[in-house]
């Protein structure tokens, strides 16, 4: 209990002093949010105006103390870019709302992908590694060695682009930049999410994939295996009943935390597919300085990403008790 | 050339003082007649890119478009507007009392007829008959006056539009006559004219959607994604617009709108640069029309040491412009030497003579000689990352002064930050960027007086500041283009900037399409496009 | 069997230092002479294809992208080893003082570290960038302050380990200085774990400078980078999908080559043991 204390304190910490250093950033990096929004063209007595309607002529205390309190009461805000209507200013929570299940969808896209072919995969893989005197078991070894490093030094960016370009360019499956909203034709968003969640998932197939596989040979040497061959079990039975079980939990945080990654946001890959996710909002809102989005969108990044890891804590202390004992 | 320019006096000067829309001055009729002949012209367009026969066959009604834009929707307030991405798409939704045509002459709109007094003081304008908003309800001098007030600012002191400071009062005569008065006459404050008419009251309520008299109707705006309008079946403009539904999709970057228009999620895109057009010329019609942007290598006259005026003088003529128009523009921009757009034919004049379009590396060298840096000198050019043009351009700018010798760097900065400490703070010492004009021919020269809130590059002449003076009391056009002449070749002798060239807008439409005008402001007319079966 | 099992290391070691070392005598070539110009112009040799004279093609201002690619080598791999020498050395001295000695020292460093982690790295470099503005030495500083919790974590939690080591108290015990026990005593114990981090850094630093300089907020042009390149690549794809794959491949190259070779490494040291 004491535990669940201090994990929460540390995180509540965490997310103020973040919440603190964007403030403080905003105030520091050039560029004014009113002649951001207003360009170069309005009258003074506009911008005065504006800047009265945003809060701005307060002291930075106070405006920072004064949003702390509504982010407490549930008020997230209004953006100061983006317009609802001719009148009203779009409320961060409806803004970031709009955004985010394209980013979920995009992430649980990318970890179908990564389960579905990872896990079979690496269980092939131990399977070969562990049969090293046998001639395939020795070549799939080695060249699921050379394609899983080589997919892991592939840059996202690039990945995308490599992917538009034999999908989108050559094979047409797709039309790149060609988003579809997932309010209008929800099985063509899904389609369309098909290619990014591919760029995503190829390097972290070949990350879970190895992690499996050395993960599974390390049990595979353990002295309950040798128990349980000298009982009797079949080769299967050991290998799919007792240790693909084991070295499972593992692997199992080890993809909590790519779902951590790529909740927050694939910036790059959500850049170069032009979908209108969190990672986009949230760089265009940084270069126009639209604050209550930067601030609301960085404090979501911290908190799952936090989160994500205080699970992944939580799930090996119930796999290793003596954690918890230190 | 005198009689020329007395028939330019003769036509301003029925436009201005004689006001109204057309010689004929009856609204309705001259109005029908222009739009139907703007709609041939068009179709010859259309014509001559496509095969023929289509033309013929005349315009069919119905169907929808998706419009590729650049950027995010900055308000849906008309009045607050201030991004020209913005403008170009709410040109569709609202109107002003007059507006601009593709001609870039100015059209009667909500108005049917105006009259300028001969002072210049006075404006009366004639409301047309059954003008209706989106929301059915027919255009009052009521809602005349309360959005020129809101504009001006004077509802409630914040005038949203600065020319339109100048009004000082605006009185309803009868029910279909407003009078505006101005403090000080100015021949060019018509243009301002085009400020939207919404109705009166509706900037403070609560309404959901922004009305306005346009060929379309709002329907929904989506941040990042777009804004789609749709057909506005009461335009007081007889059989247009064609189109029932127009899509505006924002493209995250001219890469993906490349992809997205061979892709067929996009049937026109208007920015495209010179190697995507190449890439799209058989697949679709691509137009270049010149634009209403002057880019520039705009060099801070303050900052050392290009506060010598040999030193700004070298840097025009080590620039090889036709160089820059050749790599960036693929050929279609159009060289200039000051601040004016030669499309503005009465008031152009051309001063590419003056430093050449080529490289004139000797010169350059023995300018800077003279202005006592024979090894040349150190120029950091700060450019708006945003922009992939201005960006190609520093590139190709910087490998030609370092030719004479200038050690040029580039500085990639933020649109915002770039608005902070280089337009507004004037801490730089060179940047490329564009300045937009509008149709009024004085905008561009206006700001380059000493005391100018936007003489970003801090040109302080005092020549130049009488002289613009005497334009802006000039009520005689002709006059008025003479000094704006004169103002233009100080500019550019002073070599007050490094001007470099009006791009294209290098627009690409769906073959399928036609009737898409080109407007030398900044706007997308999408009211007379329609499908050609 | 042990013999077959070592040519198998031998061979991540070698095809490892094969790759990286044709990487980096390229870029050192590359730093101080190109076959052309990699600034220079032609509008006659717009986007040709890869030939002889040109062997990875030209682009969209007619120069020669071999020559912008070796150039691009070495300003990335000047830049990655920079990044990775001021933040490992950064992360040393942090990690062994808060470890070592913990305390509140350790509880402030450690809380700013867990709020360094938390920002996604991206959005960190980016601000940084936006108040230090663009250009190499900046690109650096941001790298390094990005990449310094990783190695306080790793330095930290060995310190931890090590400071109630037997040998560690008879020293304390014989009246060792205590700069001495960290940097004598302790660090030269650490560096076998240490040095894995610093594979695992490097080529993160390689793929985080291309990925800043494709987001435009890196290397500045007109210098080559390979992150800059392509993204000015991508509206090139389809007319010169040449102009994308030469940096693009460059990158894939580098930082497999200097996984193997890490892999080849970390194996002959496990040999070892």
């Amino acid at each position: 209990m004491k535990y669940f204390g201090k994990k929460l304190f540390t995180l509540i910490m965490t997310l103020f002093l973040v919440s603190v250093a964007a403030f403080l950033a905003f105030q520091i990096i050039p560029g004014d949010v009113v002649t951001s929004i207003l360009g170069t063209e309005a009258t003074p007595e506009r911008e005065e105006q504006l800047r009265e309607e945003l809060g701005l002529n307060k002291p930075p205390v106070v405006r920072y103390f004064s949003w702390v309190g509504d982010v407490l009461k549930g008020d997230l805000g209004v953006s100061y870019r983006y317009s609802k209507n001719m009148n009203e200013m779009m409320p961060v929570k409806e803004l970031v709302g709009d955004k985010l299940p394209v980013t979920l969808w995009l992430a649980a896209v990318s970890l179908v992908f990564i389960i579905v072919v990872s896990i079979p995969l690496g269980v092939l893989w131990a399977r070969s590694a562990s049969r090293a005197t046998d001639k395939l078991g020795h070549f799939l070894d080695a060249a699921l060695g050379v394609i899983t490093q080589t997919t892991m030094a592939i840059p996202s960016f690039f990945l995308g682009i490599l992917v538009t370009y034999l999908f989108g360019i050559l094979f047409k499956f797709f039309t790149p930049g060609g988003y579809i909203s997932y309010k209008e034709d929800f099985w063509g968003f899904l389609g369309y999410l098909l290619f990014p969640a591919l760029s995503i998932a190829l390097p972290k197939i070949a990350m879970t994939a190895r992690f499996l596989r050395n993960s599974m040979l390390t049990e595979l040497k353990s002295d309950y295996v040798r128990t349980a061959y000298s009982k009797g079990c079949t080769r299967r039975r050991v290998l799919y009943g007792h240790v693909l079980r084991n070295a499972m939990m593992p692997v199992v945080t080890f993809l909590g935390m790519i779902v951590a990654e790529i909740v927050a946001g694939s910036i790059v890959i959500e850049q170069v597919f032009g979908l209108p996710g969190i990672g986009r909002l949230l760089i265009s809102s940084i270069s126009t300085r639209d604050f209550p989005v930067v601030e609301i969108l960085i404090l979501y990044i911290t908190f799952v990403v936090i989160f994500v890891y205080f699970l992944v804590d939580i799930l090996y202390r119930i796999i290793d008790p003596r954690i918890s004992e230190k | 050339m005198k009689k020329r320019f007395s028939i330019f006096f003769m036509a301003l000067l029925t436009m201005a003082v004689l006001g109204g829309c057309g010689a004929d001055g009856t609204g309705e009729s001259s109005e029908d007649h222009s739009s139907k002949e703007s709609v041939a012209e068009s179709s010859d367009v259309q014509a001559s890119e496509a095969s023929s026969g289509e033309a013929q066959e005349g315009p069919v009604y119905g169907g929808s478009v998706v419009v590729g834009i650049q950027q995010d929707i900055d308000s849906l307030d008309p009045h607050k507007a201030t991004a020209a991405g913005t403008k170009e798409i709410l040109f569709n939704i609202f109107e002003g009392l007059v507006k601009p045509d593709e001609n870039g002459n100015l059209i009667c709109a909500v108005a049917s007829d105006y009259e300028i007094s001969e002072d210049g003081l006075v404006y009366t304008f004639t409301l047309r008959d059954n003008v209706k908003f989106h929301n059915g309800n027919v255009v009052t001098c009521e809602d005349v006056k309360y959005s020129l007030e809101r504009v001006s600012g004077l509802l409630d002191g914040t005038p949203l539009i600065s020319t339109m400071k100048a009004i000082q009062s605006v009185d309803i005569l009868d029910d279909k006559t407003v009078q505006v008065t101005v403090g000080a006459a100015n021949t060019e404050l018509i243009y301002s004219f085009v400020a939207a008419i919404i109705p009166a009251g509706s900037g403070e309520d609560e309404a959901a959607n922004p009305i306005g008299t346009g060929p379309f109707s709002f329907v929904s705006y989506t941040p990042q994604e777009g804004i789609v309008v749709e057909k506005n079946p009461d335009y007081w403009q007889e059989g247009l617009p064609y189109l029932d539904k127009v899509d505006f999709k924002i493209v995250n970057s001219p890469d993906s709108a490349l992809l997205e228009l061979q892709g067929g999620s996009i049937d026109i895109y208007a920015y495209l640069t010179d190697s995507q057009a190449n890439e799209l010329k058989d697949t679709f019609q691509v137009i270049s029309s010149p634009s209403n942007v002057v880019q520039a290598l705009f060099l801070n006259n303050a900052a050392e040491p290009l506060d010598n005026v040999k030193v700004r003088q070298a840097i025009c003529y080590a620039l090889d412009k036709d160089m820059v128009n050749e790599f960036v523009a693929g050929g279609n921009g159009t060289i200039i030497s000051s601040a004016m757009l030669p499309t503005l034919k009465d008031n152009y004049v051309d001063l590419n003579d003056v430093y050449g379009t080529t490289a004139n590396v000797e010169k350059a060298k023995e300018l800077l000689t003279e202005a006592g840096y024979p090894d040349g000198f150190d120029l950091e050019i700060a450019i708006p990352s945003n922009y992939e043009f201005h960006m190609q351009t520093g590139e190709v700018v910087v490998e030609q002064l370092k030719a004479a010798g200038i050690n040029a760097t580039i500085k990639a900065v933020e649109w915002s930050t770039w608005l902070d400490e280089v337009y507004n703070g004037r801490q730089y010492q060179a940047t490329i960027s564009g300045i937009t004009c509008d149709m009024t021919p004085g905008y561009l020269l206006n700001r380059f007086q000493t005391d100018s809130k936007k003489n970003f590059i801090n040109f302080a002449n005092e020549e130049y500041d009488a002289l613009y003076q005497k334009a802006q009391a000039a009520l005689d056009p002709v006059l008025k283009a003479g000094y704006y002449a004169d103002l233009q070749k100080l500019l550019c002798e002073e070599a007050g900037s490094a001007f470099l060239q009006v791009p294209a807008n290098t627009t690409a439409i769906s073959k399928k399409l036609a009737g898409y005008k080109f407007y030398p402001v900044y706007v997308q007319d999408l009211s007379t496009v329609y499908y050609a079966e | 069997m042990k013999k077959e099992k070592k040519g198998k290391w031998n061979k991540y070691l070698v095809a490892g230092l094969l790759m990286t070392g044709l990487a980096v005598v390229l870029g050192i070539v590359g730093f101080f002479w190109t076959p052309y110009s990699t600034t220079a112009m032609s509008a006659a040799e717009k986007f040709n294809p890869p030939s002889l004279r040109h062997i990875f093609g030209t682009d969209n201002f007619g120069r020669d992208i071999f020559s912008r690619v070796m150039q691009g080598c070495s300003t990335t791999i000047l830049i990655s080893t920079l990044v990775v020498l001021v933040s490992g050395t950064a992360g040393i001295l942090l990690g062994a003082i808060t470890g070592y000695f913990g305390g509140i020292l350790d509880e402030i460093v450690m809380r700013i570290t867990d709020a360094v982690n938390g920002f996604p790295s991206i959005l960190l470099t980016l601000v940084i960038i936006s108040l230090l503005g663009t250009g190499k030495q900046n690109v650096i500083i941001s790298l390094s302050i990005v990449f310094i919790p990783s190695y306080v974590r790793i330095v930290r939690s060995e310190f931890i380990r090590l400071r109630d080591a037997d040998y560690i108290k008879r020293a304390r015990l014989m009246g060792v200085s205590r700069v001495r026990i960290l940097f004598v005593h302790i660090l030269p114990n650490i560096f076998s774990v240490f040095w894995v981090s610093v594979m695992i850094g490097f080529n993160n630093a390689i793929l985080a400078e291309s990925g800043m300089s494709y987001l435009g907020i890196g290397v500045q042009p007109p210098d080559a980078s390979l992150g800059k390149m392509l993204s000015d690549a991508q509206g090139y794809l389809q007319s010169a999908p040449w102009y994308a794959l030469a940096p693009g491949l460059t990158i894939v190259w580098i930082v497999l080559g200097f996984s193997l070779f890490s892999e080849g490494i970390r194996r002959s040291q496990d040999d070892k043991n």
